[in-house]
């Protein structure tokens, strides 16, 4: 296992960002430490991807600090991301259609020889990540339109674990997965942890929030709802911070009457 | 791509295709010797199986070539029965060197399409770069070579223009290259001004960009040789390369096919050449800058971004791709073949016009991009189009001539052929859609 620092990796201080009359997110604090899995939880619409679209440089906050290793650093755009070392899987996957399996992987950040593309290498070390990781797919020269939407996620997944990155986001990685592929995802997630590497993972699926998750991190109508520690809290508990309900009766019973006085 | 699979099959290095061990519950992968998926159709060992793998892309749509070659074919056929002038050398002559004008321009219009967009101020950038190209060193004096770098910055420069207009400011690049299309024109006429035509003197050096010819035999064969011999070398290495470090190559026997094919094409193209007064400067040079822009794209990440661009800007931006920084350069290239283009016509012509660039120009730039294959869909195509494209083009154009059939069935029949290329683009893509290749 690697060394961990004390710091934080990765430290959002105040994140807002609105779309036109939406607020989407309002004033978000999250701390990911290295060789930390950290589950992002929180219903539809929550912000969860607009969160992390704005650590990755895709959609950058309106207002907050992120910093990273301790240092407030600037990312407006994907690139800089890519240059802290933040790798990204997003929900809506984002692989050019066009291009080959192996072109995916390796877009934006092609092996060259000479100043020219080395598909050969590109090849080999796809087909070796790509069984590393056990993905199956027909063949790593067809087209990604060709792939089924499972297929597709474990290209995006392998995607992000090129050019070792240092934080790995994982926008619901497994929402498309077969139960095999779903174990697969989550050893890797496992995996990646037990590397010193810090993940973010957001997902639906409690069980598996549960099975790889450190902490979890609540978001609820684009604010922070709570972090827990997973081994202590109950999974009602972590749910009802996500619906609403929070994890004390009194404000519980509040909301209870609130709702039934509308 | 066709990739042999089967010979690798089995062996240890085979991984991406290796079912995922004891949890894998598929009973043909596993008492099967092989380890891929069993409902991948692997092509067979040698030439039958490059046969039916053939078969099987026409019918996913993945025509290729196909379409084009059979026409150009068919095109000739049809010529030829009508009027044996029409194989002469001296027609074959006149048609490879008549390629290189139009046709260089649709090289930049298959980079603009490859990006998924459009660019209608081609012509009319061509022009002007004739225009300016003949006003300074006619008029003004100014020596060749620099006037000829002053034509070329200039069309690089408009490009640029709308290049940053549709990335930076965000305006539709129909939009902008239709403006484009009329204020260069206009641009044009004012900087010929009173003058009209200007000639372009018969022992100029740029007169010879088309007028000149190696007339040596030894000359195109040395170049057919060259060509083949130097495909040959670059399928072998990279197949010995591949199956070093043991992942699928070309199969020895597929890339002698495939060389076999060139050979006949561009010996057959040598010996008609030489029947007349030898290889054309303005071929070499139309293919000189078909096998770089075609390096470009297939071979170096600027092509591969491009590319990418075409398939999903989206993806590509997240990628970390500069959008704006590649799409600015290839309007620019666009410009800067444009005008390359422009002064290949106005050598050919002898002098810069009024009406330069204009008329159907423009039309057949486009239209050889597309009937070459490339999709006007983006993502998708070749620099070899711009080359099959203008053949087709150029063939019905010089064999109605031949026939002497008026330039208003001509635009017809052009319109028509363009029609046929974009229903066939359309339906491959469908089709491709539905095998899951789109
Ligand atoms: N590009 C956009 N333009 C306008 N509004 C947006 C945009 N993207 C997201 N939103 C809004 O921001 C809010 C948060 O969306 P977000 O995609 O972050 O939710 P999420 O937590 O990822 O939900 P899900 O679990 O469904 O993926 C939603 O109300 C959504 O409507
Ligand atoms: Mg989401």
């Amino acid at each position: 296992m690697a060394i961990v620092p004390n710091g934080p990796v990765l430290a959002l201080r105040g994140i807002s960002k609105r779309f036109g009359a939406v607020q989407a997110l309002t004033d978000i604090h999250l701390e990911v430490h290295a060789g930390e899995v950290v589950a992002l939880v929180g219903d539809n619409g929550a912000g969860k991807s607009t969160l992390v679209k704005s650590i990755a440089g895709v959609g950058p906050a309106d207002e907050g600090v992120i910093e990273w290793q301790g240092k407030p650093v600037q990312v407006t755009r994907p690139h800089d991301a890519q240059e802290l070392g933040i790798a990204t899987v997003y929900q809506d996957l984002a692989l050019c259609d066009n291009i080959d399996v192996v072109g995916n992987l390796f877009l934006g950040r092609e092996i060259l020889r000479a100043g020219v593309l080395d598909e050969v290498e590109m090849e080999r070390r796809s087909r070796e990540l790509l069984q590393t990781l056990s993905i199956r797919i027909p063949s790593v020269r067809i087209p990604i339109a060709s792939l089924s939407g499972g297929q597709r996620q474990t290209v995006a997944i392998a995607r992000s674990m090129l050019g070792e990155p240092k934080l790995v986001i994982l926008d619901e990685p497994t929402a498309a997965l077969g139960v095999e592929q779903t174990a697969q995802v989550l050893d890797l997630v496992e995996r990646l942890r037990d590397r010193g590497l810090a993940v973010i993972l957001i997902s639906h699926n409690m069980a598996d929030v549960k099975a790889v998750a450190d902490r979890v991190a609540v978001l609820r109508l684009g604010r922070n709802n709570g972090i827990f520690d997973v081994k202590t809290t109950s999974q009602e508990e972590i749910i009802s911070a996500i619906t609403g309900a929070t994890d004390n009766a009194v404000t519980r019973r509040k909301a209870r009457s609130g709702e039934v006085a509308k | 791509m066709t990739t042999n699979v089967d010979k690798t099959n089995g062996g240890p290095s085979n991984g991406a295709n290796k079912a995922s061990g004891p949890a894998d519950a598929n009973p043909v992968a596993k008492d099967a010797v092989t380890v891929v998926d069993p409902r991948l159709l692997v092509r067979q060992e040698g030439f039958k199986g490059y046969l039916t793998e053939f078969g099987r892309k026409m019918r996913s749509g993945d025509l290729g070539v196909v379409p084009v070659i059979v026409g150009i074919a068919i095109i000739w056929a049809v010529f030829q029965a009508k009027d044996s002038a029409f194989l002469s050398p001296k027609n074959l002559s006149d048609l490879s060197i008549l390629l290189g004008g139009t046709g260089m321009i649709s090289v930049g219009i298959v980079f603009v399409l490859l990006l998924g967009e459009i660019d209608l101020s081609v012509g009319s950038v061509s022009g002007l770069a004739a225009a300016t190209l003949a006003v300074l060193n006619v008029n003004h004096g100014v020596p060749e070579g620099i006037a000829v770098i002053a034509a070329l910055a200039s069309g690089a420069a408009l490009g640029a223009v709308h290049g940053f207009f549709f990335a930076k400011i965000g305006v539709p690049a129909f939009v902008v290259t239709l403006a484009g299309l009329l204020a260069w024109n206009g641009l044009m006429l004012q900087v010929l001004g009173t003058t009209g035509t200007i000639s372009i003197a018969d022992d100029s050096f740029v007169r010879d960009l088309t007028a000149h010819y190696f007339s040596q035999l030894i000359a195109a064969y040395g170049a057919a040789t060259v060509a083949t011999a130097g495909f040959f070398l670059a399928q072998f290495l990279d197949s010995r390369r591949r199956k070093a470090v043991g992942i699928p190559s070309r199969p020895l026997s597929e890339i002698l096919v495939r060389t076999g094919v060139l050979a006949v094409i561009v010996y057959a193209a040598a010996w008609r050449l030489n029947e007349y007064k030898g290889l054309p400067l303005a071929l070499v040079i139309f293919v000189a800058v078909l096998v770089i822009l075609d390096f470009v794209v297939r071979r170096t990440s600027y092509g591969r971004k491009v590319i990418a661009l075409g398939g999903s800007v989206e993806a590509a931006r997240r990628a970390g791709i500069n959008v704006v920084a590649i799409r600015i350069s290839v309007y620019s290239l666009a410009g800067l073949m444009a005008a390359f283009g422009g002064i290949m016509i106005a050598s050919r012509i002898g002098s810069a016009s009024q009406q330069a660039g204009t008329g159907n120009l423009l039309m057949e730039a486009i239209a050889a991009a597309v009937i070459g294959g490339t999709s006007l869909f983006g993502g998708r195509g070749s620099v070899w189009s711009a080359l099959l494209g203008m053949l087709v083009i150029g063939s019905i154009s010089s064999g109605m001539n031949l026939l002497g059939v008026a330039n208003s069935v001509q635009y017809m029949i052009t319109g028509g052929v363009l029609l046929a290329a974009v229903v066939i683009d359309s339906v491959s893509r469908r089709t491709q859609r539905s095998a899951g290749r789109g």
